[in-house]
């Protein structure tokens, strides 16, 4: 909340205020409050895929926000457009052509990382994530808000991968390396367990217990209610 | 008969669609609190997975790949699997009402099924021939029932044991299938 002080308050008019006040919620609450992973659990086939290494989480996260971005500043556009009936194969070749340009990008520019990733790029298409952003939100909310919603989501999401990617391969393989270059390593035995796909599973679900615990201490389940 | 018979054993077992691929974890984690519906569902996927594995391998080799398409995959493979899954709903609702009314509602959850999609686009990674690919989807959506119909079971007992509030639910979930992957984990060693 802090933050939301010392951002509105470089603008003067009160009006204008509370609309970046607004937009700057969009932008927070898919950090925090409705983190789609932690908090919505969403998404989370990709997610515990490819958290092996900080490389692969970034890689993960920057095509995941693209496309999150695009897709929700694509449909809120042609939200008045689009038949009600049809709305949401319209919703899913828009993200799979986002998808596409993430796709090939990926395999000119990062043939490492694409090969790291596998199928599990152009599977970012059926991340419940993007057409659940594209259908709860861009389609009933104006382009600068779901812009931003779709880049608070995509950070959110990137900084949750991080977050299960810098444990898995901090106990998997005693060191730490972003972009090739060692940051920390550990003279210990690695727990090689924590790479493979165990590991994954057994780290989101004690995640999943802290944030569980942290969220029933502080405000009495007033998120994840509707979750079900 | 050799190399499919490695193609059923390591979908099913080995890598494990669910548990080693974390393909599918959505309906793996919502469907599973009971053992019936987790049956319906386990069924429902293997009707689909095996269908479109034949049709988008169909469609990537004999049409995409001759017109030079191929950077159209994802975008063809996603239609597909959504009108094939319309398709199967319009005709079970007609020919067979009672095979309906038992997978009816999990098919339309399986459009956005990643274990669907994924099959195909395996297929494509690894150049499997017509036969393989019918035999991969098949198997894949057999061990996916397998995964499914062990946690549903295991929940079921579950709810009958006292669990930490914070773990209640989705986190306790997420330990027993850990576990269960781990147990998967000793197949690893069956191929190659």
């Amino acid at each position: 909340m802090k933050q939301n002080k010392t951002f509105g308050n470089k603008i003067s008019k009160p009006i204008k205020n509370q609309q970046v006040f607004n937009s700057f919620w969009e932008l927070m609450k898919g950090l925090f409050k409705e983190n789609p992973v932690f908090c919505l659990v969403l998404g989370l086939c990709p997610f515990l895929a490819v958290s092996t290494s900080l490389d692969n989480a970034i890689g993960m996260g920057a095509a995941a926000t693209f496309v999150l971005v695009c897709s929700n500043f694509i449909i809120s556009l042609i939200r008045k457009k689009v038949p009600d009936k049809i709305r949401i194969p319209i919703f899913i070749v828009v993200i799979a052509s986002f998808v596409t340009i993430a796709s090939l990008v990926m395999q000119a520019y990062l043939p490492v990382l694409n090969k790291a990733l596998g199928i599990y790029v152009p599977l970012i298409v059926v991340n419940c994530i993007i057409l659940g952003r594209a259908e709860a939100f861009a389609s009933k909310n104006n382009i600068i808000k779901s812009t931003l919603d779709g880049l608070g989501m995509g950070i959110g999401f990137t900084l949750s991968l991080l977050l299960i990617s810098f444990i898995r391969e901090f106990l998997g393989t005693g060191s730490l390396k972003l972009f090739g270059v060692n940051l920390v390593s550990i003279p210990m035995e690695p727990a090689v367990i924590f790479i493979l796909a165990p590991g994954a599973l057994l780290v989101m679900g004690l995640l999943l217990g802290l944030f569980a615990h942290i969220r029933n201490k502080k405000y009495e389940a007033t998120c994840c209610e509707v979750k079900e | 008969m050799e190399n499919l018979f490695a193609i059923i054993i390591g979908a099913i077992f080995v890598n494990n669609f669910i548990l080693t691929r974390f393909l599918g974890l959505c309906p793996f984690f919502g469907v599973s609190k009971k053992t019936k519906p987790a049956l319906g569902m386990g069924l429902a996927v293997i009707f689909v997975m095996t269908l479109a594995s034949i049709v988008t391998w169909i469609v990537y080799n004999l049409i995409l790949v001759p017109l030079g398409l191929q950077y159209l995959q994802i975008i063809v493979f996603i239609l597909i699997i959504a009108t094939l899954v319309q398709f199967v709903e319009l005709f079970l609702k007609k020919a067979n009402p009672v095979l309906y009314k038992a997978l009816g509602i999990y098919l339309p959850l399986i459009t956005t099924n990643c274990a669907v999609l994924g099959v195909a686009f395996l297929n494509v990674q690894e150049n499997y021939s017509f036969i393989a690919a019918l035999v991969f989807g098949l198997s894949a959506g057999v061990g996916f029932l397998l995964a499914l119909l062990l946690m549903s079971g295991i929940r079921e007992r579950l709810e009958l044991s006292k669990v930490p509030k914070a773990f209640s639910g989705i986190p306790i979930a997420f330990i027993v299938a850990a576990l269960m992957s781990l147990a998967f984990l000793a197949f690893s060693g069956i191929i190659r």
